[in-house]
C-alpha cells in the first residue's frame, strides 16, 4: 500500500488542476444554491414543519447524478486512451493501489464540494440569527448521509469508468448506474409485481436498497448499520470489479 | 541506487518457448532466446510480428499463455512485482499524461519506482542533463515537441537506474538530428545497463547494438551478431564492377582469375567491343578481400576497360528482407498443399 499516497496525492493535484473539476464545481454550486433559495423562499412564504436542512439533502440526487460521473468519468479511461495505464503498471505499483488512488481522490473532491455547501448554512444562520432555522440534528445527519453514500456512488462512477477508453462512454455508464440505484429502485419498489407473495423477498430486498429512505433516516438521526453495511459493502463490490474491470482488459486486450 | 539483481550468475533475460495468443491466435509462437548482461540487443521484425507483445510480456504487463521468462533468473510470471523494480519500460508511441510539467511527471515516476525521496532530487537533475532536458524542464509535457517527448520518455525509463532497459521504438517519429542524439544516449548506457530497443530504422539498430533478433509471425527467424547475420543469410561477398569492352569473354576471364568467382545474375552479353560501360554484380564464396585480384587480372585483360571496382557491403536491411522472405517461404510452402 505504500504507492497509495504517491497515487492519491497525484491524482488530487491532477483533478485540481484539470477544468472538468471546476466545471462540475461551479454548476454544483449554482444548482445547490438555487434549491436553497428556494426553500428559503417557500419557508418565508408559509410556515413548514420540517428544517431547511432535511429538505435541502432531499435534492442531493441532482448534483450526484451530473457531478459524480463527471468528477470520475476521466481516471481509468483517460489513463487507458492515452496507454499511460501501461506505464503505470509496469512500474511496481499493484492494480489494486491504482483504483483505490483514482477513488480516494475522487472521493476526496466529492466531500470538498459537499462542504463547501456548508457557506450556505452559515450564511443563513448569520442573517437569521434563528437557531431554528439551522437544526444541528438534520444537519449532521445529511452530512453524514452524504459521506456514507458518496463512497458507492463515487465507487461506481470508478467502476464504469474501469470498463471504457471513452470518457464519454464511462460518464455516461456512471450516469446509468447512479440512476438506477437512486431512482430506479424506488420505482420497483412500487410495482404491483411485487405485491404477490411470491416476490417477498425481492420487494424486502429492494425496500432494504431505497436511497431515499436511507437518507430520511439519517436526517432523523437514525444510523442503522445495515444501511451502513449496504453502502460499505456496495462500495467493496464496485471497487473490487473495477479492478478486475482494469486486469480483464488486459487478458484479453 | 542501483537496484542489484539477485541472482549474480543469471543472464538479463531467458525467454523458452514463450507463447502468447490473443483469443486463440497466436501473436507470438514459441520465441526462446536469451540475452546476456550489458548487452545491447536489437528487436527487429515487420509490423505486426509480435515484437511489442514480446516485449510487454517481459516487463510483466501482459501473462503469457504458455512458456517461461526469467528476469535476472527471476520467473516474471511469479515474482513480477520484483521484477518490475529490475526494468525501465518505455511502450511503443511513448504515452505520456498532457498536462503534466516534466519534472513534476518525473518526479512522480521516481516516487513510484521507488527512488528514495532524498535521492530523488539529485537523480532528477542528472537524468535531465543526461538526455539534454535541463532546459524544459518546466514545460507542461502536452506543449513538448516530438523529440523532446521522446526523450522524456528515456529519462523515465533510466530514472530509478534499473539494470535492464526495454524500448519499444524510441526512434520513431524522430528527425535525423534527434535520432542521432537518441543513439548517443543509449551508447552512454553501455556497460552499465542492458537494453533491449525494437526499431524499424535498420542502420540505427547496426549501429547500436552489439546483437540482432529478427521475428516475424511470432518466430524467431535470425539472431546473432549484424556481421554473422550477414553470412548467414546473404552468404557470399559480392562485388560491383564497372566494364566496358568485349564481355563476351568476361565469365570465362573470371573464372582464370580465381575460380568460385561468377557474375550475379548472370547476364547475356552482347559479343564485340562495346563503348558503355555496364555496372556488373560479381559474387565469390570466399570470405577474403579478393579485389586487388580481380583488378589485376582484369586490367592485364585484352580489350577490357575496367573503371570501378568497389566491394558490395550488404546492409542490415538486405538481411533483413532476406531472413524475413524466408520465413515467409517456409510458412508459405507448408500452407501450400493445405489451400489446394
Amino acid at each position: 500500500m505504500r504507492h497509495f499516497f504517491t497515487i492519491l496525492n497525484q491524482e488530487i493535484r491532477m483533478l485540481l488542476v484539470s477544468p472538468s473539476t471546476y466545471i462540475a464545481a461551479v454548476l454544483f454550486l449554482a444548482i445547490m444554491g438555487f434549491v436553497f433559495t428556494g426553500i428559503l423562499e417557500s419557508y418565508s412564504a408559509a410556515p413548514q414543519e420540517t428544517s431547511p436542512a432535511a429538505v435541502f439533502f432531499q435534492y442531493f440526487w441532482l448534483p450526484v447524478f451530473f457531478m459524480v460521473p463527471l468528477l470520475t468519468m476521466k481516471c481509468l479511461a483517460e489513463e487507458r486512451r492515452l496507454g499511460t495505464l501501461e506505464t503505470l503498471l509496469t512500474t511496481p505499483v499493484t492494480t489494486t493501489e491504482v483504483v483505490l488512488g483514482k477513488f480516494g481522490a475522487a472521493y476526496f473532491l466529492y466531500l470538498l464540494l459537499w462542504a463547501s455547501t456548508g457557506g450556505f448554512f452559515s450564511v443563513l444562520q448569520h442573517f437569521a440569527g434563528d437557531a431554528r432555522f439551522v437544526e444541528r440534528g438534520p444537519l449532521i445527519g445529511g452530512y453524514v448521509f452524504i459521506a456514507v453514500s458518496g463512497l458507492l456512488f463515487v465507487a461506481l462512477g470508478v467502476f464504469a469508468s474501469s470498463l471504457s477508453r471513452n470518457q464519454a462512454v464511462a460518464g455516461i455508464g456512471a450516469f446509468t448506474l447512479l440512476f438506477g440505484l437512486i431512482s430506479g429502485l424506488s420505482f420497483v419498489e412500487g410495482m404491483a409485481v411485487l405485491d404477490l407473495e411470491v416476490m417477498r423477498p425481492v420487494k424486502e430486498a429492494v425496500s432494504y436498497a431505497q436511497v431515499f429512505q436511507h437518507l430520511e433516516d439519517f436526517s432523523r438521526g437514525i444510523v442503522d448499520t445495515r444501511q451502513l453495511l449496504f453502502y460499505l459493502s456496495g462500495t467493496i463490490l464496485a471497487l473490487i470489479f473495477s479492478i478486475l474491470g482494469v486486469e480483464a482488459k488486459l487478458l484479453h486486450g | 541506487m542501483t537496484v542489484s539483481p539477485p541472482d549474480e550468475s543469471a543472464p538479463a533475460i531467458e525467454v523458452s518457448h514463450l507463447v502468447k495468443a490473443y483469443n486463440g491466435i497466436p501473436a507470438v509462437n514459441d520465441i526462446s532466446f536469451t540475452v546476456g548482461r550489458g548487452e545491447i540487443l536489437g528487436f527487429l521484425g515487420p509490423n505486426g510480428a509480435g515484437k511489442s507483445t514480446t516485449m510487454r510480456i517481459l516487463t510483466g504487463y501482459l501473462p503469457a499463455t504458455s512458456g517461461a521468462v526469467r528476469v535476472f533468473g527471476l520467473p516474471v510470471a511469479s515474482r513480477g512485482e520484483e521484477v518490475k523494480r529490475l526494468i525501465g519500460y518505455m511502450p511503443e508511441n511513448n504515452p505520456l499524461p498532457e498536462d503534466m510539467r516534466v519534472s513534476e511527471y518525473l518526479y512522480y515516476r521516481g516516487r513510484l519506482k521507488e527512488v528514495p525521496r532524498s535521492r530523488l532530487s539529485v537523480r532528477l537533475d542528472e537524468v535531465l542533463a543526461l538526455c539534454d532536458l535541463t532546459r524544459v524542464r518546466h514545460r507542461i509535457i502536452g506543449q513538448l515537441s516530438k523529440g523532446n517527448r521522446q526523450r522524456v520518455g528515456i529519462a523515465e525509463a533510466i530514472l530509478a537506474e534499473p539494470p535492464l532497459i526495454i524500448m519499444d521504438e524510441p526512434t520513431i517519429g524522430l528527425d535525423p538530428h534527434q535520432i542521432l542524439i537518441v543513439r548517443d544516449l543509449i551508447a552512454r548506457l553501455r556497460g552499465r545497463m542492458t537494453v533491449i530497443i525494437s526499431s524499424h530504422i535498420l542502420p540505427e539498430i547496426e549501429m547500436t547494438c552489439d546483437r540482432v533478433l529478427i521475428i516475424n509471425r511470432g518466430q524467431v527467424v535470425a539472431q546473432g551478431s549484424p556481421a554473422a547475420l550477414r553470412r548467414e543469410f546473404l552468404g557470399r561477398s559480392a562485388y560491383e564492377l564497372e566494364v566496358a569492352g568485349d564481355l563476351e569473354s568476361l565469365p570465362t576471364l573470371l573464372a582464370h582469375i580465381e575460380p568460385s568467382l561468377r557474375l550475379d545474375p548472370p547476364v547475356a552479353l552482347e559479343p564485340g567491343p562495346s563503348a558503355t560501360f555496364h555496372r556488373l554484380r560479381v559474387v565469390t564464396d570466399r570470405e577474403d578481400d579478393l579485389g586487388e585480384v580481380i583488378l589485376r587480372g582484369m586490367v592485364t585483360a585484352p580489350g577490357l576497360r575496367v573503371r570501378g571496382l568497389r566491394r558490395a557491403e550488404p546492409s542490415l536491411e538486405d538481411v533483413f528482407l532476406a531472413a524475413t522472405q524466408r520465413s515467409w517461404d517456409v510458412v508459405d510452402g507448408a500452407t501450400r498443399p493445405d489451400v489446394r
